[in-house]
C-alpha cells in the first residue's frame, strides 16, 4: 500500500461524499439482510399455522426493505462509484500536467505508446482499486457482519459450521484470479507476438514474394498461431475450473447447512423458517466472498500502476524556468525579462544528446543580430536543426553559452523565450483541428484578419479558399488530407501568426515548389523587417538571398559569407549550387 | 506512383472503417458461412450441447431435492432419509462442477480451433494475394483482420453459441420443475419476469448508447494524448502546455460526465433487478403462505420456488448480452469475409509451361503499364538482355526503373505487350518458378526481426548453414558476424545489436546469393555508408553479379561502369542506351545525370 498511500490527498478531497458513502452503504446493507429474516418468520407462521402478522404484511415487509435498501444501493453507486470517477479525472489532469513539463529529452526515452499506456491502463487500474474496491470492500465487511450476527441470533453452532469454509473459498478465488492474471498475460504476449509477425510478414511482402517465402511464411505464422492457441487453452483451463469450483465451494456449505440443519429441526433445535434463512444468508454471503479474493487482486494491480504513475509525478524536467522565476515573473514584472532585439549569440558551444553519445556540434561561434537573415546549409547530420533547437531551449548545452539579447538563455522564462521565437519545425505537424485553429494556435483569442494575412504570406490562401468550409475545414483523420506541400505552409503561417521576434524555419520548404518559395520568402521579408531569420535548407533557392548563409559539416561551420561570396569560394557550397543547377536543367527536359 | 495511389485507396477505405458500425444481432447469411467453419469439429458440438443440457439438469434439479428434503425427511423427522437425500444432493453438486467445467472448456477448445482454422484461411489468402492488392490495403488494416476481428468470432464461437443453449436450457429446466410443482404458483411469481425483461431491455439500450458516448470520448481523449505527445515540439515551441491541459481537462471531463451517466444507469438497474426479486418473494410469501396455511401447498415448496426465482434472473441477464456479442461478431466476420471473397488477381495459367533450366534471357516488347489506369509509368519499353549480360539502368526518381525490375518478377501484370523469359511469356511460368530463378534486392532493406541465418535463409531448410556461410564469406560479412556475441543466431533487431544501413544491405545481399539466382536484380541503395562498408558493397556486387543475367538500379559509378549495357530512362520511356563511354559522348541524359550523381555527392 505504499505507492497507494499517495491517493490520500484525493480521496481526502471527497471526504464528505465518502463518508456519505459509508452511510448508505451500511443503511442498504442493514435492509438486505433483514430480508431472510422476514421470510423466516413468514415461514414459521405458514408451517405452524399460528396467527399472528397477516402474510401479506410479511409480503409487503419483503418488498418495503427490498425498496429501503434498493434506494440506498443507488446513493451508495451514486456516491463512491461517482467519487472513483472524480479522483479518475482528477489523476488524470495531473497526470498530464507533470507530462507536459517534461523536456525533449523525456519524450525520447518514453514512446508515445508507453506514456499513453500510463494515462489510460494505468489510470484506470487504480480508478478499479478506488471504485469497486472500496465498495465491495465497504459492502463485504457490512454483510459479514449483519447476516453472521443475525445467523448466529438463530444458532450459534450452525453458523460457525456455515462461515469456516468462507477464508478457504476468498483464498481459492484470490489463487485463481492471480493464476488467471499471469496467464492472461502470457496470452496478450502471445497476442502481441502474433500482431508482429503478421505486421512484419505484411510489411515485408515483397522479400517474401520474391524469395518464394509464402509457405514457410505461413508455417512459421501457424507455429505461433497454434503457441497462441495452445495459451488461450491453458487460460481456459484455469478459467473453466474457475467458476464450477467457486459454487462447488459455496454449494457445499449450504448442503451441510441443510444436513445439519435438518438435524437441528428434528431435534427441535431450529426451525425450518430459521433453516430457510440461513439458506438465503448463505447464497447473500457468495458475492461478498468472492469479492474479497477479488479486491485482493484489484489492489495488488492498482498497487503496481500506481508505482509507475508516481515516478512521473516524482520526475523533474532538467529544463525549467530559473530559480529567480520559480515563483513567479510573468514577463514585465521585476524578474521578467523579455525579449527585445532577437539578437542571437552561440558563444563556443558544443553539443551532444548524451554522453553516451558523440557530439553533434562543435566550437560553434556565431552572433546574429537582430533583424538579420541567416541561412543555414549542410548534409543531413550536420547539426543544423540542431543548432536551432538550442535557441528555445528544447535542450539545454553544457558547453558553451547561447544568449538572446545578450542575456543566457536559461535566465529567460520560458515562456517568454518561446514565445518570441516563431519555430517552424522539420517535421510539419498539425493538429487534427481546423485550418483556422491551425494557424491561430499560438492564440488564445485569434483575430480572423490576421489569421487570412499570415495564410495569403504563407502562400496556402488560395488554396484554403478553395476547400468547401474554407478555413472551417478540418485536418487529419476524419477531415481532408492536405498534400506535403499545403501542410508546411500552414505551419508557415502558424508561426508567422505568431509575431515573433526571431522567426526560424526548418527546412520549411522542402515539399514547397521553388516558385511559391519565392512568393513566401519575399513576402517574409516585408513583415520580417528588424525581425531575426533562421533560414535552413538542403536548398540555394531558400538561402541564397540571405544576409549570410552558414555552411555545417560534422557539426562544425566550415563556410560562411553571402551566396556570391560562397560560389566564388568553390568549396561545399559552390558544389551544392552547381548540382542543383543540374538538377533543375534535367527536370525541365522533356 | 504507387505510393501515391496507396494513400488515396487508404483514405478512402480508411473513412468506412472507422466507426464501428453495428448492425444486426444476427445474419442468417453470415452465421450459415461461419457454422461451417464448426463443421470439423460437429462431433464436439453436439457433445458441448449435450453437456449444456446436464448442467441445466443438475443445476436445477438442486431446489427440487431440496424440497424433498424438507417435505418428506425433515418435517417427518426422518434423519437417515435426511442423510441420503443430503448425499445425492452432495453428488448432483459435484457431478455438475465436472460437467460444468468439462462444458466450458469444450467451448473454449471449439472456439479456439476453429479461430485458428479461420485465421490460417485468412493469412494464406492474403499471402497469395498480388502486389497491387497491398498497394490498396495497408498493412495496419490486413493486422486488425487476422487479429482483432478474428478475435471477436473467438468471442461468439466459445462463449456465444453454446452458452445461448445453456441459457436457455437453464431457464426451461427452471420452469418445468416449477410448473411440476404448482403452476399456479409459477404464474404468480414469474409474472415479475415480464418487468424484468422490460427493465432489463431499457437498461442494456440505455448502457449501450451510454458506452458509446463513452467509447468516443475515450477515442478522442486517446486521440489527444496522442497527437499531443507526438507533437509535444510544437506545444513547447509555442508555449501552449496550458491551453494544451485546458482543452484535455474539457475532454477529461466530457469523458468522465459520460462514465458517471453509465453508473447511473447501473445505480439504478441493479437495485430494480433486487426490487423486482423482492417482489417475486414477496408474492411467493403472501400466495404460496396462503396456500400453505391452506394445506394446497408444502414449506418445501415454497422453500424451492424462493430458490427457483432466484436462479431465473441470471440466465435471462446472460442471454441480453449475447446479443451484444453477437453484434459485433457480425460485424467483424462481414469484414472478414469480404477479404476472403477477394479473389486473388494475379494467378498462375491454367496450363503452366515448365521453366527447364532457366537460362536468364529476358525480353520486354513493347510494354506498357500503369499502376493505376491510363496512368502510364511505362510507356512503350522493350528491350532484351541476353544470358549473363549486365545491364544497369539509371535516370531521376520516378522514371520508372522500380516498375521494370517489379514486372520481371510478375508482382504486376501489363496491360499492353509481354514480357519474355527464356522466350516464354511470363504470365505462363509458374510464379514459383519465375521467382526462384531471380535474385531480388531492393532498396529499402527489409530485414525480419529474426537470426542473421534466418534473415539470410529465410527459413529455407535446403539452404545449409555452410551455404549460408559461404554466402557472408564471399559477400564479405563473415568477419562482422562472427564478431556477435551468437554469431549467426544474433537477432538483428534485438537492443544492443545495432547493425549499420551498410551491415544489412550485405546481409540482404549475402541472402540473394544463398539463393544462387539465375537472375540477379539489384536496386542499389542510395543511402550514404561508411567508406569501410562502401568498398564491402562494391565488392559484393561484384560477386553477385557473377555468372548471371544481372539487372541493376545503379547509383554508384563503379557498379555502372562494370555493366554490359546502360539503358537510361526518362519519364517511363527508354531514352538512351548504350556503354558509358559511348553516352558520355552523345552529352545527353546520361552525361548531365552522371555529373549530378556519380561525382562525390554531398546532397543526395
Amino acid at each position: 500500500m505504499t505507492y497507494l498511500r499517495r491517493l490520500l490527498p484525493y480521496l481526502k478531497r471527497y471526504k464528505r461524499m465518502l463518508f456519505i458513502g459509508f452511510l448508505v452503504i451500511t443503511v442498504s446493507a442493514v435492509f438486505t439482510n433483514l430480508i431472510p429474516f422476514v421470510i423466516s418468520r413468514a415461514i414459521d407462521q405458514i408451517r405452524n399455522h399460528t396467527e399472528g402478522t397477516a402474510l401479506y404484511q410479511y409480503a409487503l415487509m419483503t418488498v418495503g426493505f427490498a425498496l429501503i435498501s434498493g434506494f440506498f444501493l443507488y446513493l451508495t453507486r451514486q456516491t463512491i462509484i461517482i467519487v472513483s470517477r472524480e479522483i479518475e479525472n482528477d489523476l488524470r489532469n495531473d497526470f498530464l500536467e507533470h507530462i507536459l513539463i517534461q523536456d525533449q529529452q523525456y519524450f525520447h526515452y518514453h514512446p508515445t505508446g508507453d506514456v499513453m499506456a500510463l494515462a489510460t491502463n494505468d489510470i484506470s487500474a487504480v480508478r478499479n482499486f478506488l471504485g469497486p474496491g472500496i465498495m465491495y470492500t465497504a459492502e463485504t465487511l457490512i454483510n459479514f457482519t449483519m447476516a453472521i450476527s443475525l445467523m448466529a441470533s438463530f444458532n450459534a453452532e450452525l453458523t460457525v459450521i456455515a462461515v469456516v469454509p468462507i477464508p478457504l473459498i476468498s483464498y481459492v478465488v484470490y489463487r485463481i484470479g492471480r493464476s488467471i492474471n499471469h496467464k492472461f498475460e502470457l496470452v496478450q504476449e502471445q497476442f502481441s507476438t502474433l500482431t508482429t509477425k503478421a505486421q512484419e510478414n505484411l510489411s515485408g511482402i515483397k522479400v517474401v514474394k520474391a524469395y518464394v517465402r509464402e509457405k514457410s511464411e505461413i508455417s512459421s505464422f501457424k507455429d505461433l498461431s497454434v503457441d497462441y492457441m495452445a495459451k488461450n487453452l491453458s487460460l481456459a483451463k484455469v478459467q473453466s475450473f474457475s467458476y464450477p469450483l467457486m459454487f462447488l465451494l459455496t454449494g457445499f456449505s449450504v448442503i451441510i447447512v441443510l444436513y445439519l440443519g435438518g438435524n437441528k429441526i428434528i431435534s427441535g433445535e431450529l426451525t425450518i423458517g430459521e433453516l430457510t434463512a440461513f439458506i438465503i444468508y448463505l447464497g447473500l454471503l457468495t458475492w461478498p466472498i468472492i469479492s474479497l479474493g477479488w479486491i485482493i487482486n484489484l489492489t495488488q494491480r492498482a498497487e503496481a500502476s500506481m508505482k509507475r504513475l508516481i515516478e512521473v509525478f516524482d520526475s523533474k524536467p532538467a529544463i525549467d524556468n530559473p530559480e529567480v522565476c520559480r515563483t513567479d515573473c510573468a514577463a514585465g514584472s521585476e524578474n521578467g525579462r523579455r525579449v527585445l532585439n532577437g539578437d542571437i549569440e552561440f558563444r563556443n558551444v558544443n553539443f551532444r544528446y548524451s554522453k553516451e553519445m558523440p557530439y553533434v556540434l562543435r566550437n560553434i561561434d556565431l552572433k546574429i543580430k537582430g533583424g538579420e537573415t541567416i541561412g543555414v546549409i549542410g548534409h543531413t547530420g550536420s547539426g543544423k536543426s540542431t543548432i536551432v533547437n538550442l535557441i528555445p531551449r528544447l535542450f539545454d548545452v553544457e558547453e558553451g553559452e547561447i544568449l538572446v539579447d545578450g542575456k543566457p538563455v536559461k535566465s529567460y522564462q520560458l515562456s517568454e523565450l518561446r514565445t518570441s521565437i516563431g519555430y517552424v519545425p522539420q517535421e510539419t505537424f498539425l493538429f487534427s483541428d481546423s485550418i483556422e485553429s491551425n494557424i491561430a494556435y499560438s492564440e488564445n483569442k485569434f483575430d480572423k484578419d490576421k489569421v487570412l494575412q499570415a495564410a495569403k504570406i504563407a502562400q496556402i490562401y488560395k488554396d484554403v479558399d478553395n476547400f468547401p468550409r474554407r478555413f472551417d475545414t478540418i485536418l487529419g483523420e476524419r477531415g481532408i488530407n492536405l498534400s506535403g506541400g499545403q501542410k508546411q505552409r500552414t505551419s508557415i503561417a502558424r508561426a508567422i501568426l505568431a509575431d515573433p521576434k526571431i522567426l526560424i524555419l526548418d527546412d520549411a520548404f522542402s515539399a514547397v515548389d521553388t516558385y511559391t518559395e519565392e512568393e513566401i520568402l519575399t513576402g517574409l521579408k516585408n513583415i520580417m523587417k528588424g525581425r531575426t531569420t533562421i533560414l535552413i535548407s538542403h536548398r540555394v533557392s531558400t538561402l541564397k538571398n540571405a544576409d549570410r548563409i552558414i555552411v555545417l559539416k560534422n557539426g562544425s561551420i566550415a563556410e560562411s559569407g553571402t551566396h556570391e561570396s560562397l560560389v566564388q569560394q568553390e568549396g561545399i557550397y559552390a558544389d551544392i549550387y552547381f548540382k542543383q543547377l543540374l538538377e533543375e536543367e534535367l527536370k525541365e527536359l522533356q | 506512383m504507387a505510393d501515391e495511389e496507396v494513400k488515396e485507396n487508404t483514405q478512402e477505405s480508411e473513412d468506412s472503417n472507422q466507426e464501428e458500425v453495428l448492425g444486426k444481432a444476427y445474419d442468417a447469411r453470415l452465421m450459415k458461412r461461419l457454422i461451417r467453419y464448426l463443421k470439423p469439429y460437429y462431433g464436439w458440438v453436439i457433445l458441448a450441447i449435450f453437456l449444456t443440457v446436464g448442467v441445466a439438469l443438475l443445476s436445477t434439479i438442486r431446489p427440487y431435492l431440496t424440497k424433498v428434503a424438507i417435505d418428506n425427511y425433515i418435517i417427518n423427522k426422518d434423519p437417515l432419509g435426511l442423510r441420503n437425500i443430503v448425499l445425492i444432493l452432495l453428488s448432483t453438486l459435484v457431478f455438475q462442477g465436472l460437467v460444468q467445467y468439462g462444458m466450458t472448456y469444450l467451448t473454449q477448445w471449439i472456439g479456439q480451433k476453429t479461430i485458428f482454422d479461420l485465421r490460417m484461411e485468412l493469412f494464406e489468402h492474403v499471402q497469395n494475394q498480388s502486389m497491387s492488392f497491398f498497394d490498396k490495403n495497408p498493412v495496419g488494416r490486413l493486422v486488425t483482420r487476422l487479429t482483432n476481428d478474428i478475435e471477436v468470432l473467438n468471442e461468439m464461437f466459445s462463449s456465444g453459441i453454446v452458452m445461448v443453449f445453456a441459457d436457455v436450457f437453464i431457464i426451461a429446466g427452471i420452469l418445468s420443475f416449477m410448473f411440476s410443482l404448482s403452476w399456479q404458483l409459477t404464474l404468480i411469481a414469474l409474472s415479475v419476469v415480464i418487468p424484468l425483461i422490460y427493465a432489463t431491455v431499457i437498461f442494456r439500450r440505455k448502457v449501450r448508447t451510454a458506452f458509446r458516448d463513452v467509447r468516443y470520448y475515450l477515442a478522442k481523449m486517446n486521440a489527444f494524448l496522442q497527437e499531443h505527445i507526438s507533437g509535444i515540439l510544437v506545444v513547447k515551441i509555442f508555449n501552449k502546455e496550458k491551453k494544451t491541459l485546458e482543452d484535455f481537462k474539457q475532454i477529461n471531463f466530457d469523458h468522465t460526465k459520460a462514465n458517471k451517466k453509465s453508473v447511473l444507469y447501473y445505480s439504478i438497474f441493479f437495485p430494480v433487478v433486487e426490487l423486482i426479486g423482492a417482489i417475486s418473494g414477496g408474492l411467493i410469501i403472501w400466495y404460496g403462505g396462503g396456500e400453505a396455511v391452506k394445506g394446497a401447498l408444502t414449506i418445501g415448496i415454497l422453500i424451492s420456488f424462493i430458490q427457483y426465482s432466484e436462479m431465473f434472473f441470471r440466465p435471462i441477464r446472460d442471454l441480453s448480452e449475447k446479443y451484444n456479442i453477437m453484434q459485433t461478431a457480425m460485424a467483424s466476420s462481414e469484414r472478414i469475409f469480404r477479404l476472403l471473397d477477394r479473389n486473388v488477381d494475379i494467378g498462375d495459367a491454367v496450363n503452366p509451361k515448365e521453366l527447364m533450366n532457366c537460362r536468364g534471357n529476358i525480353e520486354f516488347k513493347d510494354v506498357w503499364f500503369a499502376y493505376r489506369k491510363d496512368n502510364y509509368v511505362l510507356k512503350n519499353i522493350s528491350f532484351s538482355i541476353k544470358q549473363g549480360e549486365k545491364v544497369a539502368f539509371v535516370g531521376a526518381t520516378g522514371a520508372g526503373k522500380s516498375t521494370i525490375m517489379n514486372l520481371i518478377c510478375r508482382f504486376y501484370d501489363t496491360q499492353k505487350g509481354e514480357i519474355l523469359l527464356d522466350g516464354i511469356n511470363v504470365k505462363d511460368i509458374r510464379q514459383s518458378d519465375l521467382r526462384k530463378n531471380i535474385g531480388l534486392v531492393v532498396q529499402d532493406i527489409f530485414l525480419f526481426s529474426d537470426s542473421i541465418s534466418n534473415n539470410i535463409s529465410l527459413n529455407n531448410r535446403s539452404i545449409s548453414d555452410e551455404t549460408i556461410a559461404d554466402a557472408s564469406r564471399i559477400i564479405g560479412i563473415d568477419d562482422f558476424i562472427n564478431q556477435l556475441p551468437l554469431k549467426y543466431g544474433q537477432n538483428v533487431k534485438e537492443r544492443g545489436v545495432t547493425l549499420s544501413q551498410g551491415q544489412r544491405q550485405l546481409i540482404t545481399f549475402a541472402r540473394a546469393l544463398a539463393y544462387d539466382p539465375k537472375i540477379l536484380i539489384l536496386d542499389e541503395a542510395t543511402s550514404s555508408v561508411d567508406t569501410h562498408s562502401e568498398i564491402l558493397i562494391q565488392k559484393a556486387i561484384d560477386k553477385l553479379m557473377q555468372g548471371r543475367t544481372s539487372i541493376i538500379i545503379a547509383h554508384r559509378l563503379s557498379t555502372i561502369q562494370k555493366c554490359d549495357k546502360i539503358i537510361v530512362m526518362h519519364k517511363g520511356e527508354i531514352r538512351e542506351t548504350g556503354t558509358h563511354q559511348q553516352l558520355l559522348e552523345i552529352g545527353g541524359i546520361y552525361s548531365k545525370l552522371y555529373q549530378l550523381q556519380y561525382k562525390e555527392s554531398f546532397v543526395q
